[in-house]
């Protein structure tokens, strides 16, 4: 019936990182950047397959910003290639909702080196600190990234720093200049040089398109990881931030893949009868637990051994046992259940015959359980007078508090540093992406200029 | 596109051109990695599911009932009610006497709430109106069941006229196996 039309061609088109960069890069330039003995990472491989353009837009802040003055950086013509560092790290610093940038026009002075700034001037501003830096280029093609941070209250550098990459890695080197700002004035990791993957979907069925895509946590740089015309799913990074796993229906019936997202080379690990979902990756990067459903449909939870293939079963009951997530230790999983009626969300340990012990009781829907870094903080899905909202659970007092605002939230993902979740959305009937702080007080929404774009996954700190 | 499902793309093609035609062949060292795909589930597992994935869906019987081809669910219930259950009801008869027709029952859901449990409700789905077929006479070996949750829906929109339209399972027929059938 509908999707015959389509036939013949094929469901699928992985990709090649490096296809849709511009040839220019040649063998040698990735080889150069796979070298991986520079202080920045490999994260700008490939300039980016920039289908689907997210656009950023502040929904909350802080009410009492820090003011900064990020001076426009020294440039590297052409080596640059004409990417303004110091807007990359405002437009970081601005979207965190913890700080508000001194407009440039207004700016008293242009300096580039600590020692060339008159902290009184930018104080008279009113601006409490000033970042200041440049790009220069280095024997071999690397560029280097140097800044200074300065308080203009005492006149002093709180903190500078160099990052050496290949050019390519600049907007990556503008970000880790933001973690570091960050981190000194709010005291908590950066987490801007980190990566998120998500679906994007365009389309209605039989004429659907699904890609698979990463990006840069600020929603630039985004590069297609694969394309399917059947449904794709459920994106999870490896501890190690080189994997995705993720759900793909590409032969019309669900099987869970790895891939490495370098080279695109990847591998399918579970195509069994049945549901086959829900992938996540264990702490160690060994294992990944996922749902399977077996011929007679019913969902439990499993985790299987990436090295070994051997399987283990976790749970075992009629109820819809699924979306697990490892709790940071790896010695238990959090999972969904509706062993109760509706969905909740219940905890197993990994020992064997350990029995599920229900760790959610607000309400009649928790779903999709994530769990952050330090393992104190449960985000997950939960109906809030009929709207679908993302909520955080405190694990040791079991305070719940609801953090988005939407109608149909859903698929939360925490920041490595454990301060924000990203998550989907529903807004004006398409799906986009929204971050909200753990504190509640700051959020950004990012949207695709077509079609929708949801299952955001937030990737590790990388090196 | 069975290859598709065990491609391994390789980090030396990385400076090639032209990626849309067809993927560089796995080396040696890499199909290692590719025999180690799919776990307990064999090689014959993994070539099975490219044969699946190659489109196999046929047109399927349309006189009266049979052509209808979607059973309609309430809000989180994967009970069959109403006209599904005579359209239930002529599909299995029409199974029964077709020992070689062959049907995937394709569960789906509203786009409300999380993706994952919504595949586990279409596949309750799913199961149900696998049951229901087999008590009344079709075979398990001509049932297949796949759950797309909240993935395709049949109509978009944020209200309960397309949430209805999109709690469904569908009946879709696939080409027999290996002996024609005969049709009466």
């Amino acid at each position: 019936m509908s999707h015959l039309a389509q036939a013949m061609r094929p469901n699928i088109t992985p990709i090649r990182p490096a296809s849709s960069a511009p040839l220019t890069g040649s063998r040698a330039v990735n080889r150069h950047r796979l070298a991986g003995l520079c202080a920045l990472t490999l994260l700008s491989l490939g300039a980016g397959a920039a289908r689907a353009q997210l656009k950023i837009e502040v929904t909350s802040g802080v009410s009492d910003p820090v003011p900064i003055a990020i001076v426009p950086f020294a440039r590297s013509v052409p080596a640059d290639s004409g990417l303004d560092v110091a807007q990359v790290i405002q437009h970081d610093l601005e979207g965190s909702g913890r700080f508000k940038a001194l407009a440039r026009p207004q700016m008293p002075a242009n300096p580039t080196q600590a020692s060339a700034v008159v902290t009184a001037d930018w104080k008279a501003l009113g601006e409490d600190y000033v970042a200041v830096g440049r790009v220069t280029p280095l024997d071999g093609g690397t560029l280097a990234v140097d800044f200074d941070l300065l308080n203009t209250l005492t006149g002093q550098r709180i903190a500078g720093q160099r990052f050496v990459g290949p050019p390519g890695a600049l907007r990556n080197a503008a970000h880790r200049v933001s973690d570091v700002i960050y981190e000194k004035i709010v005291g908590i990791r950066g987490a801007f040089a980190t990566r998120i993957a998500y679906v994007a979907v365009d389309g209605q069925p039989p004429a659907q398109r699904f890609q698979l895509i990463v990006a840069d946590a600020d929603g630039e740089n985004q590069r297609l990881v694969l394309e399917s015309r059947y449904p794709l799913m459920s994106p999870c990074w490896s501890p190690d931030g080189q994997w995705l796993s993720y759900v793909s229906f590409e032969n019309k019936k669900s099987a869970v893949y790895v891939q490495l997202v370098r080279t695109g080379e990847r591998r399918q690990v579970s195509a069994r009868a049945g549901i086959n979902g829900a992938p996540v990756w264990s702490p160690d990067g060994h294992k990944l637990a996922l749902t399977l459903g077996g011929s007679g449909g019913n969902p439990d939870l499993f985790v299987l051994d990436l090295q070994t293939q051997s399987l283990t079963r976790i749970t075992d009951d009629p109820a819809i046992d699924t979306e697990a997530a490892w709790a940071p230790d790896g010695k238990s999983l959090y999972f969904t259940s509706d062993r109760a009626g509706g969905p909740q969300i219940y905890r197993i340990g990994l020992q064997s015959g350990d029995k599920p012990k229900r760790i959610t009781f607000g309400g009649n829907y928790n779903a999709r359980p994530r769990v952050s870094a330090d393992g104190t903080q449960l985000a997950m899905v939960t109906l809030d007078n009929g709207n679908y909202r993302i909520a955080v659970q405190d694990l040791s007092s079991g305070t719940v508090r609801v953090l988005s605002r939407g109608h149909l939230d859903e698929s939360p993902s925490f920041a490595p540093n454990g301060a924000t979740l990203i998550y989907s959305e529903r807004e004006g009937g398409r799906a986009g992406l929204a971050t909200i702080s753990v504190d509640g007080l700051t959020g950004l929404r990012l949207k695709a200029e077509q079609g929708e774009v949801r299952e955001p996954a937030w990737g590790p700190f990388t090196q | 596109m069975r290859k598709i499902l065990i491609v391994l793309m390789m980090a030396a093609a990385l400076a090639s051109v032209g990626c849309k035609t067809k993927p560089p062949k796995a080396s040696p060292s890499e199909s290692q990695s590719q025999t180690g795909s799919g776990a307990d589930t064999s090689g014959a597992d993994a070539a099975n599911a490219g044969s699946v994935g190659t489109d196999d869906e046929v047109a399927g019987p349309q006189a009266g009932l049979l052509a209808k081809r979607v059973v309609y669910f309430d809000f989180d219930s994967s009970e069959i009610k109403g006209e599904g259950t005579d359209i239930v009801a002529a599909h299995a008869k029409y199974l029964a006497s077709h020992s070689s027709a062959r049907v995937r029952l394709e569960g789906n859901t509203d786009d409300r709430g999380s993706r994952e449990y919504n595949i586990g409700l279409g596949e309750r789905r799913a199961q149900s109106v696998r049951r229901a077929l087999m008590l009344q006479g079709a075979s398990e070996a001509q049932l297949q069941t796949v759950s797309y949750g909240a993935e395709r829906p049949a109509v978009q929109g944020n209200d309960e006229s397309a949430w209805s339209k999109n709690r469904r399972v569908e009946i879709v027929y696939l080409s027999p196996g290996a002996q024609p059938q005969t049709k009466r």
